[in-house]
């Protein structure tokens, strides 16, 4: 885990930056993994904007996150074109594969399970994306595939 | 300013320009229904009840944000107006739990109001419950969040009229709720207790801890004595409670009200108010002549103590070191009266009648027991008095009078004018005038501390030195000041602070609603008081005279010191509860 004074420097690089909480808050986030208590306390302390205006910004932007995520982040696309080509089964499948339920950890840290929006690629629904990388065209199968790919090698292919 | 027409369902009315739809329609006699508009705050158009349809527009608006331009034709009643309130109301009621037999708003609240105004009779959305957990971590206020309908004027007040932001809107869209960061109990955040944001909630979602149960008990104890102190603001406010004009006096009706309910005694907080002055105003005058911290910060309202503590730690050196009257009071009453009238001070249950709910908080504090006990055991707001009034069937507006009992109720006009924003300052200095120059002051109404403004500022000549003084209420305010001290630019001698607009009288413990017109109303029924009052200068309290004769010594002496005098306690603003 980080040190807290690199908030500090964070907040100081944006001194010149018109409205820079969420700038700040994206750093920090990729600094420390998430927004936890300690590490907005000193955010609020550094900016001098009152706490609660700070955890307002972190819980309205869903890539914001107040909360420990695992290693990697999956995202099911939840809108209709991924629904009506078997998004849910594929949904139901990664939650029976990874034990666990949509806005939940795995035990093990490995994974966070999330829903998404339309990720604009719905020519080959259904879709998730992990990480920065995006499936489509998925089956429940090809879904647990990937995932058992990136809990043994940390990466799949496409 | 340039005056423009428009038409209201029909009717032609001329406004300035810049005039809400609101307004206008307020003037063309046409009620709009609000919920979270409220006068003292800018309008946020979250509940969309007020809408109105504007011809040639194609959207409908929110009259209480939407200004008026000159021609415009506005409808208040067509049936899409008609219908867009009703699924408004109809989706802000299927969010809320509806136990309004069981809520300390039932027959005070705005929702219920609405809802009998557009007829509701029913409602086709299923309920369903709001995120948020019941908040008793406060001595003073309770927060329950199933109740809220998101209205923010609480987030409003917290944030522009006190400047402590404790609490903000989190989440979003359909889960959005009102919350501390991080979930925590109120009392983990530099929430302040002053319950401004009581006064605004137009629900049940926040109101006071309530101690009405605790002084029932008390009162049921043969073998208590039960003393009551009244502070001077509410006898300006209860009779809202009773349905009154705002302003209307009924302080004698009042104390014999508070005696059917069966306090043994019925005091006067002005009693230690005036106390206060001559505490106060000699420390002033210690800290002129020898130097010592300047400005001098006033220190009756908890309110502003916990602003002071939490937000500026670095200046508490320059609070007074008196405590409020309600705390002299306590200290009073277990040790001074107790002794003169010989009851054993464990019997004597010390309850206040408060305009605010930091009063509870600042009653709890550990270090208020210099008599050996707890020196206050109960606060009361001014609702809560009224509470237990009607619980057994007292009529305020019709009771006999009944006068208070000696000699804790004894006071002047300096003690009563403490219940408005400039009103310590007036009194201190109808006194310090007169001790400094040995001259009586010849207009004992000093008007330059007088008024609603949120900062103001006095000179006084004290046999040729120049004493600068000022007033902030409302801690947006007094935040302003006091980064004028930081910055070593407040050239002052002695600072007046009040944590509620308008001072005591808009406290957080009065009766609801509660808005500029109605604060300007409480304020003059107090300068009424005052002029009422054959002795309107707290040195020349005999009671107060003789309590130093007595019992107490000199001013600022070793016994005073000890039973009426405090220290602060810097606080941090989060306590985080994990490390990194």
């Amino acid at each position: 885990m980080s040190d807290l004074n690199r908030i500090d420097q964070i907040v100081a690089g944006y001194q010149s930056t018109q409205s820079p909480l969420i700038y700040i808050l994206k750093d920090v986030q990729k600094e420390f993994g998430h927004l936890s208590e300690p590490v907005l306390t000193r955010v609020a302390e550094a900016t001098r904007i009152p706490l609660s205006e700070i955890y307002g910004v972190a819980t309205f932007y869903s890539l914001f996150t107040t909360k420990p995520k695992g290693q990697h982040i999956v995202r099911c696309c939840n809108n209709a074109p991924c629904w009506v080509n078997g998004s849910k089964d594929v949904l139901e499948k990664i939650k029976e594969y990874l034990e666990i339920e949509t806005g939940e950890t795995t035990e093990d840290g490995s994974f966070t399970l999330e829903f998404t929006s339309c990720l604009g690629l719905c020519a080959v629904a259904p879709v998730m994306m992990v990480d920065e990388q995006v499936y489509g065209n998925l089956t429940p199968e090809k879904a647990v595939a990937i995932l058992r790919d990136f809990k043994t090698k940390g990466s799949a292919n496409a | 300013m340039k005056s423009i027409s428009v038409t209201i369902d029909g009717t032609r009315i001329t406004v300035p320009e810049g005039t809400t739809v609101l307004d206008a329609a307020k003037k063309a006699q046409i009620k709009i229904p609000t919920l979270c508009y409220h006068p003292d705050l800018p309008p946020v158009s979250a509940c969309r009840l007020c809408v109105v349809e504007i011809a040639g527009d194609r959207l409908l608006r929110t009259a209480c944000s939407w200004q008026c331009r000159d021609g415009m034709e506005i409808s208040t009643k067509s049936a899409l107006v008609r219908d867009s309130r009703k699924m408004a109301l109809e989706l802000l009621l299927s969010r809320h739990p509806m136990k309004c037999t069981e809520c300390v708003r039932n027959g005070s609240c705005e929702l219920q109001d609405v809802a009998d105004l557009l007829g509701i009779r029913e409602n086709p959305f299923e309920y369903r419950e709001r995120k948020g957990e019941l908040d008793l971590s406060s001595a003073s206020i309770v927060r329950d969040p199933s109740k809220c309908i998101l209205c923010r004027r609480c987030i409003q007040t917290c944030e522009m009229v006190q400047s402590v932001s404790a609490i903000g809107l989190e989440g979003r869209g359909y889960d959005v709720w009102v919350d501390t960061p991080f979930g925590k109990g109120i009392a983990d955040t530099p929430c302040v207790s002053c319950g401004q944001c009581i006064d605004r909630c137009p629900v049940g979602a926040l109101y006071e801890t309530s101690h009405v149960d605790r002084v029932w008990r008390a009162l049921d104890n043969p073998q208590k004595h039960v003393v009551i102190q009244t502070a001077p603001a509410v006898r300006v406010a209860i009779s809202e409670e009773f349905g009154l004009e705002p302003g209307k006096l009924t302080t004698k009706q009042m104390v014999a009200g508070l005696k059917r309910l069966g306090f043994d005694r019925v005091f006067d907080t002005n009693f230690t108010a005036d106390l206060t002055i001559i505490e106060e105003g000699h420390e002033l005058l210690g800290r002129l002549k020898k130097g010592g911290k300047l400005p001098m910060l006033t220190s009756c309202s908890p309110g502003w103590i916990n602003f002071i503590e939490h937000f500026f730690p670095e200046l508490l050196p320059h609070v007074s070191s008196c405590k409020s009257p309600q705390q002299m009071f306590g200290a009073l009453a277990k040790t001074y009266y107790a002794q003169k009238f010989g009851i054993d001070p464990k019997d004597v249950f010390s309850v206040s009648m408060m305009p605010c709910t930091a009063k509870k908080y600042e009653a709890d504090r550990p270090e208020m027991n210099a008599s050996g006990y707890q020196d206050v055991d109960a606060v009361l707001t001014t609702r809560e008095v009224a509470v237990m009034m009607k619980q057994i069937g007292i009529d305020l507006p019709n009771m006999h009078e009944e006068e208070y009992d000696d000699p804790l109720g004894v006071s002047t006009g300096a003690a009563v004018i403490f219940g408005n924003t400039g009103g310590v300052m007036e009194a201190a200095l109808r006194t310090v005038y007169e001790v400094v120059t040995e001259k009586p002051l010849d207009d004992i109404e000093i008007t330059a501390v007088r008024g609603m403004e949120g900062i103001r500022e006095a000179e006084i000549d004290l046999a040729g030195t120049k004493v600068k003084a000022a007033v902030a209420n409302g801690l947006y305010n007094a935040r302003q000041l006091l980064d004028k001290i930081v910055a070593g630019t407040a050239d002052y001698h002695f600072i007046e602070i009040m944590a509620c607009p308008g001072g005591c009288i808009g406290g957080g413990g009065q009766p609801i609603p509660t808005s500029q017109e109605i604060r300007a109303k409480r304020t003059e029924a107090i300068y009424t008081e005052d002029r009422a009052y054959e002795l309107r200068k707290s040195h020349e309290n005999p009671a107060v005279q003789l309590l130093y004769k007595e019992f107490l010594g000199e001013p600022n002496g070793h016994k005073a010191h000890e039973l009426l005098h405090t220290h602060y306690t810097a606080k941090s603003q989060y306590q985080p509860d994990s490390a990194a």
